[in-house]
């Protein structure tokens, strides 16, 4: 659990706030729009593209299967390479570890590509206590890093800014950091890219360690692999001396014939491009090439006990493209920030209770950030079906049930909260397995239509400060059916003209 | 043929005129309705809440009712959909639970009978035009079970295409969410507030008489937002569209 997540409200009232910021929505409106159109348009481009998901969906799975075995080959390989590899349970362990390799390289600051990773982790926060300073390269992550603020999208983080936000900022924030902004800077999308680079650069030639994830490992020869937009990525893996990259296990797979299939998947999903313009790929060591000094450090935090789940595992095929993101009609409204952590959307509704589990009151809410309307299972590139695991988790936060935590198979209580919702839920249950007692409730409420209120009070109130109710009919339908079809036993002309 | 309707629990409490509707229409086309007077709520809320157990007996409930029909019509995507799609995991489940087969054999025999009221008409009784009219421009909106769970597809754009006196406008942003999604309009009222106010928005920008589709619950929700705005646009199903004539317009 990163630090910035503690103290966040839950879902519900951090997304009824952000429902008001009008900016917020019509940023996000726009930018999701414009990237979900280009996405389809992307995707109609491949006639197999249904059997691409299909493959990417079973490659996954069998890797998930037998992930033990897989890492293993990737341990090999990647020591057989000149890498070192480093296993950490869970976040503060990974922290542990990076910030003892940077300290043993004698480097106070280190260059980052841009990693869900090291978010999920909340590295940055680690190293900046260990008196470490820690630069984002990717042009997004240092918008949110210079501003502040934290990332509300996986594959855009500064999507809740526009351009004027982002000149105020680089104006403002830059030479504080290092090399400022150019005078009189416009919110031209050139000029604030150049001022960017010009910052960046001073960066990039002087950082003696660089600090990534990775988007895929190849098992087979211990190849990690990152795709990206900018080019930052690839100076930040090849210009320091010392590489650290910090990896979830599930980002494994087994060939790279298997590769070959998510390098098709995730671009068009992501960024609606044909094909990535960065592709960057590195293999322990080499000589007188590249850094010189490599580590991988495999993250586990909650990926082992999420995998013990059968029906939620399937979130750990997730290749984090963010289509998720960009159909769901609630992140368009809620934004990223609400989901209180690096995974915002639809899959984070879904990961995020996994990963940390559903003791905390946001964690439990998570699963309710939805309306069951199935657009993000439709796009996802490796066919999780995510109102399926959104369900099971409902399951999990009202009647409480089996789960793994830690390695260890325990039984979790129901969330607070939820006794007036079991209550109603049970007293429905009971009318509704007794047709006679939901008539009597038919007709009584039929009998008082004149008396019902307009809004309503307690949880009622959610519907009727925004909504009105539909008024009460004189008579149900068993009821004219009754009347006009047949006798008290009610079986009509089924009974009779059959 | 013997053909069932299942009201679901809304529409026989909220909108009995929906009910009324598909008798009339089948009716219309030569089928025998039966109302088999034991059903109730198909299981819907309870399971996407979270509560799968409470929506056990009920689906114990659907197949043991349904028993002795060769078909049962459905005017509901969603409760379709929640029969179709979740009896069988209700099924695994409890299986998996090691509590017998009892829901498993319910699921086989329930969903391969149940037809939501498009499919029904199209696929089984093979018609589009159901004789129908209905002197008003009308806009569709596709809702999310009946768009993803079921794939209905173009089937009720069919039917209203064939209605006389209706012009189909086309609505924005058809296929996204009007933002009921059963519980969460409480749970989260402020996101589904928002997403209705931008469904209503662009419904009322076709400038439509009426909205329709083919589901009451969605519809409830759609209709809840417009009156409460104020506006004149009609909220109906489209089981009434189609079961109105010129003798009747309804
Ligand atoms: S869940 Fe699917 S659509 Fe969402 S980010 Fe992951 S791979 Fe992409």
């Amino acid at each position: 659990m990163s630090v910035t997540d503690l103290g966040m409200p839950a879902f519900p009232a951090a997304a009824a706030r952000s429902t008001r910021d009008t900016r917020l929505r019509a940023n996000l409106r726009h930018a999701t729009h414009t990237i979900r159109d280009k996405r389809a348009r992307a995707v109609g481009e491949l006639g197999d593209w249904a059997q691409l998901r299909a493959a990417g969906r079973a490659v996954k799975d069998r890797t998930l299967r037998h992930l033990d075995h897989y890492l293993e080959r990737l341990e090999e390989a990647v020591t057989a390479a000149g890498g070192q590899v480093h296993w950490a349970a869970d976040a503060a362990e990974a922290n542990r570890i990076v910030t003892r390799l940077v300290r043993a390289t004698g480097e106070r600051e280190v260059v980052k590509v841009k990693s869900m990773a090291t978010q999920e982790i909340g590295l940055n926060e680690a190293l900046a206590e260990a008196g470490i300073s820690a630069y984002e390269t990717d042009l997004a992550e240092l918008i949110v890093q210079l501003g502040k603020d934290r990332p509300s999208h996986i594959l855009v983080p500064a999507i809740h800014r526009n351009r004027a936000e982002i000149r105020d900022i680089f104006r403002s924030e830059m030479g504080d950091w290092g090399r400022p902004a150019p005078d009189g800077l416009s919110d031209r999308p050139a000029e604030l890219a150049e001022a960017a680079r010009l910052h960046l650069r001073e960066k990039f030639l002087r950082a003696k360690v660089g600090i990534s994830g990775a988007n895929f490992m190849v098992a087979e020869t211990g190849t990690l692999v990152v795709v990206e937009s900018e080019g930052n990525g690839r100076m930040c893996l090849t210009l320091p001396e010392t590489l650290i990259s910090v990896v979830g296990i599930e980002k494994v797979v087994p060939t790279w014939q298997d590769l070959e299939v998510f390098l098709q998947l995730l671009p068009r999903s992501s960024t609606a491009e044909r094909m990535n313009p960065y592709t960057s790929m590195w293999t322990g060591t080499t000589d007188g090439d590249g850094p010189q000094t490599f580590h991988l450090v495999l993250l586990d935090n909650g990926r082992t006990d999420t995998l013990a789940d059968t029906v939620g595992r399937q979130a750990l095929r997730c290749i984090r493209c963010s289509a998720c993101l960009n159909v769901c009609p609630v992140y368009e409204r809620a934004g990223g920030h609400a989901y209180g952590s690096a995974y915002p959307g639809p899959i984070g509704a879904i990961l995020t209770p996994q990963l940390r589990g559903t003791a905390s009151e946001l964690d439990a809410s998570l699963p309710y950030a939805s309306s069951l309307c199935g657009a993000c299972y439709e796009v996802c590139p490796v066919a999780i079906d995510i109102p399926e695991v959104l369900v099971h988790l409902r399951e999990r936060v009202v009647e409480g049930g089996k789960v793994t935590r830690g390695g260890v198979k325990t039984v979790i209580r129901p969330a607070k909260g939820h006794a007036a919702e079991r209550a109603a839920m049970r007293a429905a249950g009971f009318a509704f397995g007794r047709p006679g007692l939901l008539r009597a409730g038919q007709r009584l409420a039929a009998r008082t239509r004149k008396l019902h209120p307009r809004r309503l009070p307690g949880p009622g109130r959610a519907w009727t400060d925004t909504r009105d109710l539909p008024p009460v009919p004189a008579e149900s339908f068993r009821d004219w059916w009754q009347r006009t079809r047949g006798g008290e036993q009610g079986g009509g002309r089924q009974e009779s003209g059959q | 043929m013997r053909v069932a309707l299942f009201v679901t629990c809304i529409n026989d409490t909220l909108h009995p005129r929906t009910g009324r509707a598909v008798v009339t229409l089948l009716e219309r086309l030569g089928v025998e309705v039966g109302f088999p007077a034991e059903q109730s709520c198909c299981g819907q809320p309870q399971f996407n809440t979270g509560y799968r157990h409470a929506s056990e007996p009920l689906a114990l409930r659907y197949a043991r009712v349904f028993r002795d029909y060769e078909y049962v019509v459905v005017p509901s995507g969603s409760c379709a959909a929640m029969v179709r799609d979740n009896y069988p995991r209700l099924g695994e489940k409890a299986a998996a639970e090691g509590r017998g087969s009892a829901l498993t054999e319910a699921a086989a025999e329930a969903v391969p009978k149940t037809y939501e009221l498009t499919e029904f008409l199209v696929d089984v009784l093979k018609v589009t035009d159901v004789g129908a009219y209905y002197p008003h421009a009308v806009t569709y909106h596709p809702t999310c079970h009946g768009l993803r769970m079921l794939g209905l597809g173009d089937r009720p754009r069919t039917l209203l295409s064939h209605v006389k006196g209706l012009e189909l406008r086309e609505l924005a942003g058809a296929e996204e969410c009007c933002g009921f999604g059963g519980t969460f309009a409480v749970k989260n009222p402020a996101v589904s507030a928002a997403m209705g106010a931008d469904k209503t928005r662009h419904i009322q920008e076709t400038g439509a008489a009426a909205v329709c589709t083919v589901d009451n619950s969605c519809l409830m929700h759609i209709g809840g937002v417009l009156s409460r705005q104020g506006s004149p646009v009609r909220p109906v199903h489209l089981a009434e569209i189609l079961a109105s004539t010129e003798g009747n317009v309804l």
